[in-house]
């Protein structure tokens, strides 16, 4: 009897995390598709554009391509985001929903030249 | 070669805050040095690895395989400290008592020297693979070999000597309350290792951001400047914390503490 009632709800358990990683994977897939992109390109050290603006309260995504030979890190302490890219690769970094605002990301193996800035708006 | 020595020193200094404060905490294990050499080469040689293979990496996972691949090695770094905390804690009292006589039995010096060594190797093998990255792309770029030799060692010496300064100043702490200032320590590093983690997953969807930025004290204590960068490292400060990393933070914090009670308990 309870080796039974163990059984079940073990199985009970299962059922609802499997339902549950299901569920919000499914909510992700049709999430996605949704979710506004802005590009951002890293050329000879800078990025362009240099000013990128977004959407306010919006989650988005930044597609930051690495046009040069070396490779980069894009930062940003103001967004809390960091991701490398090597040379002439493309990376997706999500972002988001931020308030209205200046934020800044750079490049962090060159941050002398590689600096932009969102406005949030 | 300042370029090249700032971003060293950032990225040694990271690792340098945690090697110290895992071989304080394994004070009084013989041999410890060693492991921590030993943690170290592991680390570098896998960092050369993880360069060499981070296009690989990177196409994993759809493409979020750079996030998860650093999320994972700061998770098993909480895991290893977790384990370590968790079990400290009830040998904490007569360690300090042992140590003065023999210095730990065999047991429990080769557990804590498993923890060290891996901790040790996983610090350095997520800062050096972004320091080996950054010198290749350096050096193809054209910066010559005197600025990048001189660079590194700049960079590597002062983060060092500041990772050796924490180490010392741990050891001034009274023998009676040392193991529970690096116990405690070592639970808000770990706290910090997994928000971290949770911010490479919410950066690449995997996980709900619950508020970007939860708070902002970006005025008061900035994440760049010095002490900031400190406080991240040694207790995950972060001035623009999202939701999620305030609750991972915590959640991780409380079970440590809360595991740690019940070994106690038990011992």
């Amino acid at each position: 009897m309870t080796s039974n009632f163990i059984h079940a709800s073990r199985s009970l358990l299962w059922a609802t995390a499997l339902s549950a990683a299901l569920s919000s994977a499914i909510f992700n897939a049709a999430n996605a598709a949704d979710i506004p992109e802005f590009d951002l390109v890293i050329k000879d050290h800078f990025y362009q554009p240099s000013e990128l603006s977004v959407p306010a309260e919006t989650k988005f995504r930044l597609r930051v391509t690495n046009e040069d030979p070396t490779p980069e890190e894009f930062e940003s302490t103001d967004l809390n985001r960091e991701s490398i890219m090597l040379a002439k690769r493309t990376i997706l970094v999500y972002v988001g929903p931020l308030h209205a605002g200046t934020y800044n990301f750079y490049g962090d193996f060159h941050r002398g030249t590689a600096q932009g800035r969102l406005i949030v708006k | 070669m300042i370029g090249v020595a700032l971003l060293v020193f950032r990225e040694v200094l990271e690792a340098a805050l945690i090697i110290s404060i895992v071989t304080a905490a394994t004070r009084g294990v013989p041999r410890r040095e060693w492991f921590v050499f030993g943690g170290v080469a592991l680390g570098i040689a896998g960092a050369f690895l993880v360069a060499l293979s981070a296009d690989f990496i990177a196409s994993l996972a759809g493409g979020g395989g750079q996030d998860l691949f650093n999320a994972g090695v700061l998770l098993i770094a909480v895991l290893m400290i977790g384990w370590h905390v968790t079990w400290m804690s009830s040998h904490s009292r007569e360690m300090a008592q042992q140590m003065k006589a023999v210095g730990g039995s065999v047991q429990q010096g080769q557990r804590s020297l498993t923890v060290l060594l891996s901790v040790v190797a996983l610090a350095v093998l997520r800062e050096g693979s972004e320091v080996v990255l950054f010198l290749y792309g350096m050096a193809v770029g054209g910066v010559g070999t005197a600025s990048l030799v001189g660079g590194i060692l700049l960079g590597v010496g002062s983060g060092g000597v500041l990772g050796f300064i924490l180490y010392r100043g741990l050891l001034r702490v009274p023998l009676k309350y040392f193991f529970s200032v690096t116990n405690i320590m070592l639970m808000v590093l770990a706290a910090g290792l997994a928000s971290t983690a949770a911010g490479y997953l919410v950066q690449s969807d995997l996980l709900p951001a619950w508020g970007t930025p939860l708070w902002d004290t970006s005025r008061l204590l900035s994440d760049e400047s010095f002490i900031g960068k400190s406080l991240g490292v040694l207790a995950g400060y972060k001035a623009r914390p999202e939701g999620i990393q305030v609750l991972v933070y915590l959640g991780i914090l409380g079970t440590m503490l809360i595991g740690a009670r019940i070994t106690r308990r038990h011992a």
